[in-house]
């Protein structure tokens, strides 16, 4: 075998895993999780959660049988580090140096992460998961550079007749979330130019766990001590600081099988094949502690935008502005809506419980970037941070839509099927009389009931109005499934007459 | 012909030298050349109506006011579609279009105090005050629409306020506006000048002369217009505006059960001797923007003719039209017309027969008979109300209508009915955010049902989405 193939194969396999969930993050149009949103089940964490044990068997037997190579390959986070350092090595080559591994502060980290997934408080937990904290990079940081390029590539097809690419609002979603990105990035980039992996080998749960069965990998590297001059070539190109060249010493629980070390030697000392026996030393001494590098953790005020429903009374409805009528007269101002703070917050249909959810959720924001309709947005709620939940002022939750359920990896939307999820109660709406143009403007209306799509919404005739024409929603709760419709086409600005609350078990109707 | 035309030139010159084509071939497209290929007009050969009142000789082509450009550069930050109309008049073109119109011999413009979000009359008025007040004939209306406007102080002031924004001293011809409208359309009428006496007012003007002519424009209700004739005797008429065109011919009321019949309304007025001054002849652009098939049929009989020409020779063809209004926003539109009207080439019998089988085949289409002319707008919710029609008329006349999903091409029109709805009207002004308050419905000249029209359209978009169609 060629001394760099094994780094060429890593390369291929890493480039079309990284460019293929990149990708799956940015697509908006519902195309491409077809093709691959089995990369996002293949990811480790998201299995766990999902209790999908095929593919944790499958992991761990590759983990077994070649050692951490789903570090170098499968996981997006692992590989995007591999690049920072990369672009480094063409102005620094041979920078490293080998540190023994600083196993407490590693099986801290785990036992943190194993202890905040327990408690429920995934919201902290998921600060720490590698494949989540990808997606938040891409979905907050590169989604709307994608979804600016798009947008000038519709103008363009716009301008030749074409349908080919349409306009995709760009709009931030939640402010705490693209800090947590911007943080996230910041800090992997610094620590993976300085020092390659250092978050893998020491911060990364996925990676501790694997590193319990890659010291027993049947393939390992194997420094062959006849060949091997001591040069330390391996030692200064191996971005995990896991060989020790001068004694001929590899960590495997910290060794993703790069096969960078082997591309370097001179000599061709180092193969990569069964060795018996286990070399690695277990529990050494971390002589040298690297700075913690934990996460901040930001401070999460409610977005001003956001009102609580109860301040709603006092803002009433913006009386439209009825201009003075003239024909010919150019459009009306359209006051936005502003987002609700809902007591329980609605999740996805298919959630089951809230309890459920937010158990399962790794808050990746993939569900996020694939809603069509811009309902999806993360949580701003400290304790579940980053977890979708919906709200309804640039659409609502359509009743063909099942994109969220189609993609997300961890099962904490469940995939429905169209006709499962047109009849899955998500929530409940409630009439807000004096909001209503019906009550304060003795305007009809009943667009809420005419767009209803569960036909939850009747109009009846309101009490005291001796006209019989000012009808008001009649909702029918055994009916109503939460989708927002009424709350969306409400005329009602900047708060809707109508609006939905979360339920806590999601149910059939 | 005393002058040879370049077209007549080439005419000539290209059967000389067809045999020598061969070795010409690399100078045809020549830019010095005709460069067009469709018909020119022919300066000095506008073909002109006598208005038996006033011996006026107005040009059968009359610029209507009420689509005059803008400068799309500043239209408001992000605005698409119609929100871009709000951006200012682009004077300079509306200036160069006039120049050129009476150029040609055009001498009608026609305006009011509404159109244009009411800039036009300024506009008009900046354009024709460049030339002598006797080149042409100003048309303006009593647009007292809103009840603010209905006080005999409110609707007099609008009157003085369009002589000093077209800067003149008399009107040439004076219009109450489109009468017939509103839910009672004779207690509008009642509202609107009986009860101000306005219209005393405007028949003194004709006495002083400030008017030079009295007339109406009527949309809607069939009772009203009606009414006013039966009163010509009283009144005398000069002219009378009424929407026609080959579509509204036979279809007006099948269209929409409210409306009359061209036809009707035509003879009516040739019955009385009264000339009729025509508006939409071109249907806001709809007859210039017909389906492929219908542009085929056109040109294999007039392959220089542009599409909107028949429809204005239709008009034309009628003796008793003074004029065909059109509300020309660009360069060519003012070009294609001229060459249509200088000279008009009246139809044939052979040819009205044509167009009247292009017009059942127009209403088989089952568009909806929005004219964009605006007067619903603004809708109190926000709505874009002509830009939902215009677009879903689009989509018919393109081909992107799908009946079923049966259809070989449903997925692709699928896309663009939809790609094409969110890029031509935002989604917070879609259909589904109709109310149905109504405010709209009696401001419509063609009487379209809006908000049941609202609910189809809409119903359409939902059957694509959920795919159920």
């Amino acid at each position: 075998m060629n001394k760099k193939t094994l780094q060429r194969i890593r390369r291929v396999l890493a480039a079309i895993f990284f460019l293929g969930i990149t990708l799956m993050f940015l697509d908006f149009t519902g195309t491409l999780h077809k093709f691959l949103a089995w990369m996002a089940k293949a990811q480790f964490l998201p299995a766990v959660l999902a209790l999908n044990f095929i593919v944790i068997a499958i992991l761990l037997i590759i983990t077994l049988l070649f050692g951490r190579i789903y570090c170098s390959v499968i996981c997006p986070l692992g590989v995007f580090q591999d690049g920072v350092a990369h672009v480094h090595n063409w102005f620094k080559k041979g920078r490293y140096t080998y540190s023994k591994a600083h196993n407490i502060l590693r099986y801290i980290m785990l036992g943190i992460f194993v202890v905040l997934m327990i408690a429920g408080v995934n919201s902290l937990a998921v600060l720490l998961a590698p494949y989540s904290a990808y997606g938040r990079m891409v979905q907050s940081l590169l989604g709307p550079i994608y979804q600016w390029c798009n947008n000038g590539l519709a103008a363009l097809s716009e301008h030749f007749h074409s349908y080919t690419f349409y306009t995709k609002e760009v709009w931030m979603r939640s402010l705490p979330t693209l800090i947590v990105a911007a943080v996230t990035f910041v800090v992997l980039v610094v620590l993976a130019w300085r020092n390659g992996r250092t978050y893998c080998n020491n911060i990364c749960p996925v990676g501790t766990f694997l590193s319990f069965f890659s010291r027993f990998s049947w393939f390992k590297m194997h420094i062959n001590e006849e060949k091997c001059i001591q040069c330390g070539m391996c030692t200064k190109n191996c971005k995990a600081s896991c060989i020790d060249g001068k004694n001929g010493f590899v960590d495997y629980s910290r060794c993703v099988t790069c096969g960078n070390c082997m591309a370097v030697c001179p000599k061709e000392a180092i193969e990569y094949k069964h060795v018996k026996g286990n070399p690695a030393p277990v529990g050494a001494n971390n002589h040298s502690p690297l700075p913690a590098d934990k996460k901040t953790e930001e401070t999460v005020d409610t977005s001003k935008r956001a009102f609580l429903i109860g301040s709603a009374v006092a803002l009433g409805t913006a009386a439209l502005a009825q201009e003075k009528k003239k024909v010919d007269g150019g459009l009306a101002f359209i006051e936005d809506k502003v987002m609700l703070v809902r007591k329980t917050p609605i999740v996805p249909a298919g959630a089951g419980s809230l309890q459920r959810f937010r158990n399962h959720c790794t808050g990746c924001q993939l569900c996020v970037s694939q809603c069509p309709n811009d309902v999806l947005r993360p949580s701003t709620t400290l304790l579940h941070l980053m977890q979708p939940e919906m709200s309804f002022e640039r659409g609502y939750c359509r009743p063909e839509c099942t994109a969220c359920g189609d993609v997300c990896p961890t099962g904490a939307i469940q995939k429905l099927l169209k006709e499962e999820k047109a009849v899955t109660k998500k929530g409940q709406a409630f009439w807000f009389a004096q909001n209503c143009i019906v009550v304060s403007d003795g305007v009809s209306c009943g667009n809420c009931a005419r767009h209803c799509p569960a036909e939850a919404i009747e109009m009846v005739p309101l009490r005291g109005d001796t006209t019989g024409r000012k009808l008001i929603p009649a909702i029918n709760e055994s009916k109503c499934i939460g989708c927002g419709a009424c709350e969306y086409v409400c005329p009602a600005r900047p708060l809707s007459a109508i609006y939905v609350e979360g339920v806590e078990q999601q149910r059939t109707i | 012909m005393k002058d040879i035309t370049r077209r007549d030139f080439l005419k000539i010159l290209g059967a000389g030298t067809a045999v020598t084509a061969a070795t010409m071939a690399g100078c045809k497209n020549d830019g010095d050349l005709n460069p067009t290929g469709t018909l020119q007009p022919q300066k000095g050969q506008m073909t002109y109506r006598t208005n038996h009142n006033t011996g006026d000789k107005v040009s059968l082509l009359g610029f209507g006011m009420m689509r005059l450009p803008v400068i799309e550069e500043q239209a408001p930050k992000g605005a698409s579609g119609r929100e871009a109309k709000a951006a200012p008049i682009d004077q300079e073109m509306v200036n160069k279009m006039v120049d050129k119109a009476i150029e040609y011999g055009v001498n009608y413009f026609d305006t009011s105090p509404v159109y244009c979000q009411g800039r036009s009359e300024k506009a008009t008025g900046i354009a024709l005050s460049r030339h002598k007040r006797s080149e042409y004939y100003l048309a303006t209306k009593m647009s007292n629409f809103a009840p603010g406007t209905w006080p005999r102080k409110e609707s007099i002031a609008m009157f003085n306020n369009s002589l000093k924004e077209l800067q003149t001293d008399y009107i040439d011809y004076m219009l109450l506006h489109s009468v017939g409208g509103g839910e009672d359309s004779m207690k509008m009428l009642q509202q609107r000048y009986y009860d101000n006496g306005i219209l005393d007012f405007l028949l003194e003007k004709r006495e002083k002369g400030v008017i030079r002519n009295l007339g109406f424009s009527y949309h809607g209700d069939v009772k009203v217009f009606d009414y006013l004739l039966s009163r010509h005797d009283e009144y005398k008429w000069d002219f009378v505006q009424i929407e026609m065109n080959y579509l509204d011919w036979h279809f007006a009321h099948e269209i929409e059960e409210a409306n009359t019949k061209a036809e009707y309304l035509y003879n009516e007025l040739a019955k009385r001797n009264i000339p009729a001054v025509i508006m939409e002849p071109l249907l806001g652009g709809r007859l210039a923007n017909v389906p492929d098939h219908i542009v085929r049929e056109m040109k294999e009989r007039e392959p220089e003719r542009s599409v909107a020409s028949w429809a204005f020779r239709f008009c034309g063809t009628f003796p008793d039209v003074l004029t065909s209004l059109s509300g020309m926003t660009y360069m060519d539109h003012l070009d294609d017309n001229l060459a249509t009207h200088c000279p008009l080439k009246p139809l044939t019998d052979e040819e009205l027969a044509f167009l009247e089988d292009i017009a059942k085949k127009i209403y088989d289409l089952k568009n909806i008979p929005c004219t964009a002319c605006q007067y619903c707008m603004p809708c109190p919710y926000g709505l874009d109300i002509p830009g939902i029609f215009t677009h879903y008329n689009k989509c018919i006349k393109e081909g992107n209508f799908a009946k079923s999903q049966e259809e070989s091409d449903y997925k692709k029109m699928r896309k663009a009915f939809l790609v094409g709805y969110d890029r031509s009207v935002p989604k917070l002004r879609q259909a589904d955010h109709c109310i149905h308050c109504g405010a709209c419905i009696h401001h419509c000249p063609q009487r379209i049902r809006i908000p049941e029209m609202m609910d189809m359209v809409n119903e359409y978009v939902e059957k694509l989405k959920q795919g159920t169609l």
